[in-house]
């Protein structure tokens, strides 16, 4: 459970409330229900997440966050008996409409999970696996694909002796930015971070979030988080979810020093969570 | 009182401890006996002539050439039918039946028939394909062979393919990855030293059976290495100078003994190495 | 370095075909008739085995299952000497085997060092692995001559004033169901016992240590936890090594001498389904009753093991995959 963050000193680690306002929504979502089964998860969800800027999703376990961020790039679809009704719309499309293609959408809407998952192949192979699923490189192209995500995930220096060895053999910290890595390889527009830090030592995680608030001028980012340090260091845009439903959202700065909502308030304060 | 309970107790304790430690020991000399039978008997017979003269009558120095090459092939036709359908439907088990009521039934189904004694996978294929055709043939071995396989592929795909984390799926599928290629790209890949440790169990379990191919490929005194005709095989060759009266064929049975207990420990160490080393 | 709004971002989807959805239709249905084929083949043997044997039961009616005539002169079968045979060296090699299992393993993981352990583990698979031929062999050339020259005799003359033990325990050969018994529980003995290793290691510790702390000795320990933990697994590996036994032919048809009378005498000579089938079947021709009768032995086999395994399931939770 986090502490108290000081509302003065978040104030001042917030640089970027202000870009909030010349920001479009890129993509817009209104009147989401989530199922498990016939348990309604979330509940009329109403919220933008404006271009290239970073929003974080906070809330205490069990919110809906996850939840949420799962169903833009239709990981529900994986398994029967989860569904979804209402509009996620990105570029003119219904994203939950079935007429849209998950495997495809998933070459447009990239995700990063909490746990570091590397293929058991090289670290080349790692990032032109995803590559090959949306294009057709030759060599060079592949090649300079394959340096340039990892320059950007801010791996190149340490990869690119050992991009034929196993991806296995790296660290954490590491690996979870070879994920990142081989996430941005396909060009995506829009990059979704589940909880990316909270299996890595404060060193790797401070290299994340500063790769995260990098990553924001070519991407559209949605961060879960649980730690509202981390939500305060590294987004624009914060949404605070409870029990499936969005109760409150704006710019970063505001929702922690200045919440609307008493249970917004709450939370942030450290009173429950 | 306290103290006569405890003694009656500690001694309860020595008691079982010797008796455990005699069953171990009965248990040793029995399994020694029969690895020093092996080694006494199969050793002095071994001479190199076995593994280049074919089989022949008694006092004619036979070998067991072409029992050796009649089981390579037919273990290794019966592999290669049986690995496709195994790996196949041991995918299917893991990956697309999981929770369904057909993937349980089908998977009750294998279990049946890998605890199928070998000899019943015998008459199968007789009825099959021997009785149907008046013909015993060496493809009618093989395909017992892959009978006996398939269940234990099938089993081990399905298992390694199960400890596959979720997390690494899912990363594969956010990429934009399909479902036939997140199984064949990333958890084969991943489950692949595991797949073929159970391809290995499944040819030494094959290696050693005697029983199917008796009534099927039937075995062959001569050189033949035509699948539509009988096939020698080593067991079976075994079998038959073991239980002839022969001294000399007797011999060279218990040579084959050994080359064949050799090959399939060989191939069993194999399989228990690939397990350990890509972990 | 490029940047990435001078690559050409993907179209949106409509604008592209749904690709892969044949290659997907493609594995997803290999996959699923490779699964059914796996059903094909149990109804084809189930089917297969039902029809050659059916001459048998159209003939003899459901008495072939238990009536102790095999007369292949006359052409007159019935299963009752290989089902007795089949059943009693089966019984004979678990009540061997299993306290001998038992012994070992409570060997294993109680008293031999924690050292031991692995390299006994591997050495057991390997033993478990060894080619049944084997068995049979030893069996036939050291097992059954061993007995003949002293085991047998002594015992027959123990009891041979006693009224009714002195007809189970008569003088007969070395081949005979009693020997076979024995090959199977050598035979046995090392899957049964890798069972109960890993099925008395499996016990969680915790529950063990609680035991320990109140002062219990290691049998005790074994007796009133690891073994009530484990007791369904522990029924499950008795029946799996059951089966086994049950099926087993080339360990077998070297040593139970293969005779055709019912003998209550366990050092008479006898035959077990399977040995008759590996023994009579090239005297069987295409077509002819005697392949019918032999067939109908292995359906009555094939019953007898499906039981068995359907027990043992039922008792050792199927593989759950969730």
């Amino acid at each position: 459970m986090a502490e108290a963050p000081e509302m003065a000193s978040l104030a001042g680690a917030i640089p970027h409330n202000e870009s909030l306002a010349t920001a479009t929504p890129y993509i817009r979502i209104r009147n989401l229900d989530f199922y498990y089964g016939d348990n309604k998860a979330l509940k009329g969800i109403n919220l933008d997440f404006p271009e290239r800027r970073v929003t974080a999703l906070i809330g205490p376990s069990g919110c809906g966050k996850s939840t949420l961020l799962r169903v833009i790039n239709r990981m529900y679809s994986l398994y029967p008996g989860q569904r979804a009704t209402g509009e996620v719309m990105m570029a003119g499309e219904n994203l939950i409409d079935d007429k849209v293609d998950p495997t495809d959408l998933r070459g447009r809407i990239g995700m990063v999970f909490q746990k570091p998952t590397p293929f058991p192949m090289s670290i080349y192979e790692n990032i032109s696996f995803g590559i090959k699923l949306h294009e057709r490189l030759s060599k060079s192209a592949m090649d300079e694909r394959v340096e340039w995500s990892l320059r950007k995930a801010a791996l190149w220096d340490e990869a690119k002796d050992r991009l034929n060895q196993s991806a296995l053999g790296m660290s954490g910290g590491q690996q979870q930015r070879l994920c990142i890595a081989r996430t941005i390889a396909v060009k995506p527009q829009v990059l979704l971070f589940d909880e990316p830090t909270s299996a890595l030592d404060p060193i790797s995680t401070a290299k994340v979030e500063e790769l995260i608030a990098e990553l924001r001028h070519d991407f559209t980012i949605v961060i879960v988080t649980h730690s509202m340090q981390q939500a305060a260091r590294c987004s624009d845009q914060t949404a605070f979810l409870f029990l499936g439903d969005v109760i409150e959202v704006g710019a970063t700065a505001q929702v922690f020093t200045n919440p609307r909502e008493q249970r917004t308030k709450d939370y942030v304060t450290g009173r429950f969570g | 009182m306290a103290g006569a309970l405890a003694s009656r107790r500690k001694a309860t304790n020595l008691a079982v401890a010797v008796l455990a430690s005699t069953a171990a020991v009965i248990a040793l000399a029995v399994l020694a006996s029969i690895l020093w039978t092996l080694l006494a008997r199969g050793l002095p017979a071994l001479r190199f002539g076995i593994l280049t003269t074919s089989m022949a009558p008694t006092g004619e120095n036979g070998g067991l050439a072409n029992a050796i090459v009649g089981s390579l092939i037919q273990d290794g036709i019966g592999m290669l039918i049986a690995i496709p359908i195994g790996v196949l439907a041991g995918t299917y088990l893991a990956e697309y039946a999981r929770g369904s009521k057909l993937g349980e039934v089908t998977r009750f189904v294998s279990d049946i028939l890998l605890s199928a004694p070998s000899i019943l996978v015998g008459l199968f294929v007789y009825t099959l394909m021997v009785a149907t055709t008046r013909s015993y043939s060496g493809i009618a071995g093989a395909v017992a062979l892959a009978v006996i396989a398939i269940p234990i592929i099938i089993r081990t795909t399905e298992d390694m393919l199960s400890l596959v984390p979720v997390a690494l799926r899912e990363a594969a599928a956010a990429l934009g990855a399909p479902k036939w290629k997140v199984v064949t790209l990333i958890a084969w890949r991943a489950a692949g030293a595991g797949m073929l440790t159970g391809i290995l169990l499944a040819l030494a379990r094959v290696a050693g059976e005697t029983a199917p191919l008796l009534f099927t490929s039937l075995g062959n005194l001569n050189w033949s290495t035509s699948l539509a005709k009988p096939m020698a095989s080593l067991p079976v060759a075994i079998y038959q100078m073991a239980s002839s009266p022969y001294e000399d064929l007797v011999q060279i049975a218990w040579a084959g003994a050994l080359i064949i207990t050799v090959g399939v420990l060989a191939i069993n160490i194999l399989a228990q190495l690939t397990v350990g080393r890509r972990r | 370095m490029t940047d990435i709004t001078a690559i050409d971002l993907l179209p949106a989807a409509s604008g592209r075909p749904r690709r892969s959805l044949g290659a997907e239709r493609l594995f997803g249905g290999s996959v699923t008739a490779m699964g059914m084929i796996v059903l094909g083949l149990l109804s084809a043997i189930i089917v297969m085995l039902a029809i050659g044997a059916w001459p048998t039961f159209r003939s003899f009616g459901l008495a072939f299952f238990w009536n102790p005539v095999w007369d292949s002169v006359a052409d007159k079968y019935g299963a009752g000497v290989m089902v007795y045979g089949t059943l009693l060296s089966s019984a004979i090699a678990l009540l061997i085997a299993v306290p001998l299992a038992v012994g070992v393993a409570y060997f294993l993981t109680e008293l031999a060092p924690q050292a031991f352990r692995r390299p006994v583990g591997i050495v057991i698979q390997l033993l478990a692995a060894i080619p049944s031929i084997i068995y049979g062999m030893w069996g036939f050339f050291v097992l059954a001559p061993l007995l003949a020259a002293h085991f047998i005799l002594d015992v027959a003359d123990l009891f041979a004033h006693v009224p009714v033990l002195n007809k189970v325990f008569d003088y007969g050969s070395g081949n005979s169901v009693f020997t076979a018994g024995l090959v199977l529980a050598a035979m046995i003995l090392p899957l049964i016992t890798a069972m109960f290793v890993e099925i008395l290691a499996a016990t969680p510790v915790v529950l063990k240590e609680s035991v320990y702390g109140l002062g219990a000795t290691r049998f005790e320990v074994v007796r009133h936890v690891a073994v009530p933990y484990g007791r369904r697994a522990m029924i499950g590996a008795v029946m799996l090594g059951l089966g086994r036994a049950l099926g087993e032919t080339m360990a077998v048809t070297f040593v139970i001498g293969n005779a055709t009378r019912l003998s209550p005498n366990l050092f008479a000579q006898g035959a077990t389904i399977a040995s008759t089938i590996a023994n009579e079947f090239s005297e069987a021709g295409f077509g002819s009753m005697k392949l019918a009768a032999l067939l109908g032995l292995g359906l009555t086999l094939f019953i007898i093991s499906f039981i068995v395994l359907a027990a043992s399931r039922a008792l050792v939770a199927p593989r759950v995959v969730s």
